[in-house]
């Protein structure tokens, strides 16, 4: 039973969403794995729990984009061997998912930041042209909700905390607020699926996506970040150091015994 | 054992009936409303089922549980499709799915409430009964529980923790 029929489109249209299928995949992936790092060592059991639950969702997430993208790209390549077989500059996730789990503060407002993006692409993913994005983007924009709930809470809560909490919080800021800019700013990829209607203006996104931060960060007594100078290269291949690391433990197994299944 | 006679449509609903959720193993993948069409198409039976969520690790075992519950029959022509759109809800859960998972002591999603898409950031969590005590005196502990479907509450009057299948 297929409810919609496939989009079809021309080669060229095909090639850059192969791209950004793939550049949405390992936003997910990598941003899985980070989460994942936590497991076992969350603050509290709920909240290990929680961590733990997020990773699954953005790896499951993960999985379908890949699928699809293994499909757009019809050069025999599978989900694996898009996600083991890549090295540090074929990755196209934006620099935000790959900056390392600090302490709790650190993974709440990197998650905070990218929670707040992920909800308003896939609010307007899912209503895309292409059935296959629309489909991925309808089942995953539950659980980005669940999770832009749980971030903003935890903004609030140590905003609004101890002088501790608030003190690292603002800290985690500091350091992780340049990397919010290229969530938004489109690579060449972006501008021409933006073009074909195939991917969403994030121009017109930002509104939304300010009036929440900026209701969040009210409630957290935080001032919003202002005149930050934004980093971007993750989306087109240049990273920061953390992700040759991230890769080498993600990719151990399949890169020591090449073609282990279990 | 092999079957004497072609299968079916009706017969393999039956068979479906008989698989678990490996998660919650008092639902059948029916009551948990996740099948969502069989079909059969000259040898070949086709079902496909759909996720309850992107990341469920029960789906691979859940496919191997249908193939085996089928295979039992003497059917081994099949093909299991994954379908993600239109998503799944909890609100396609039976009402005996519903009772089951009470029963077993995980409070069932609220009716109509499935509406986790629409951001609801400071607003009112809705009431949720204590599957021991049916309490409506309770909290949320975590939006985040022992499985990716459920959340963690506690009953403010008979203190029991208990899991919540959430709306999705």
């Amino acid at each position: 039973m297929q409810v919609a029929p496939p989009t079809t489109h021309t080669p060229e249209t095909q090639t850059q969403l192969f791209r950004y299928v793939l550049q949405l995949a390992d936003t997910s992936l990598i941003l899985a794995h980070r989460l994942s790092e936590w497991c076992g060592h969350g603050p509290i059991l709920e909240q290990d729990l929680a961590l733990a639950n997020i990773a699954l969702d953005f790896l499951g997430e993960a999985r379908s984009y890949y699928q699809y993208a293994a499909e757009l790209e019809g050069q025999g390549r599978t989900e694996d061997d898009l996600a083991y077989l890549r090295s540090a500059v074929e990755y196209r996730n934006p620099l935000l998912v790959e900056q390392p789990n600090g302490d709790f503060a650190a993974t709440i407002v990197r998650q905070f930041i990218y929670d707040t993006f992920h909800y308003h692409l896939l609010q307007q993913l899912q209503a895309g042209p292409d059935t296959q994005l629309a489909a991925i983007a309808e089942k995953s924009v539950k659980e980005a909700a669940y999770h832009l709930k749980w971030s903003s809470e935890w903004i609030i809560r140590l905003g609004d905390g101890t002088e501790e909490s608030r003190r690292r919080v603002e800290q985690a800021i500091a350091s992780l607020w340049r990397y919010a800019g290229e969530l938004t700013t489109p690579n060449a990829t972006e501008k021409e699926l933006q073009a074909a209607g195939l991917v969403p203006d994030y121009a017109a996104m930002l509104p939304q996506m300010e009036a929440h931060v900026a209701r969040v960060f009210e409630e957290a007594t935080l001032p919003v970040p202002q005149g930050v100078f934004m980093q971007k290269g993750g989306k087109d291949g240049r990273h920061t150091e953390h992700l040759g690391y991230l890769l080498t433990e993600l990719q151990y197994m399949q890169r020591t015994y090449p073609g282990l299944t279990w | 054992m092999v079957a004497t006679q072609a299968p079916t449509e009706e017969l393999i609903w039956q068979l479906l009936e008989e698989v678990s959720d490996p998660e919650v193993p008092v639902l059948s993948i029916l009551d948990l409303g996740i099948v969502r069409a069989v079909r059969l198409e000259d040898e070949m039976v086709h079902v496909t089922i759909t996720p309850t969520y992107s990341g469920c690790p029960a789906m691979n075992t859940i496919a191997t549980d249908i193939r085996l519950r089928l295979l039992a029959e003497g059917i081994t022509q099949l093909t299991i499709h994954n379908q993600l759109s239109p998503a799944w809800t909890t609100d396609w859960m039976t009402p005996a799915g519903r009772a089951k998972l009470e029963e077993y002591g995980i409070a069932p999603p609220v009716d109509g409430t499935a509406t986790g898409h629409l951001l609801n950031l400071f607003g009112q969590d809705t009431a949720v009964r204590c599957p021991l005590c049916k309490s409506e005196h309770t909290h949320l502990v975590s939006q985040f529980g022992s499985t990716a479907c459920k959340a963690s509450y506690q009953c403010d009057d008979c203190q029991e923790p208990f899991d919540y299948f959430k709306c999705h």
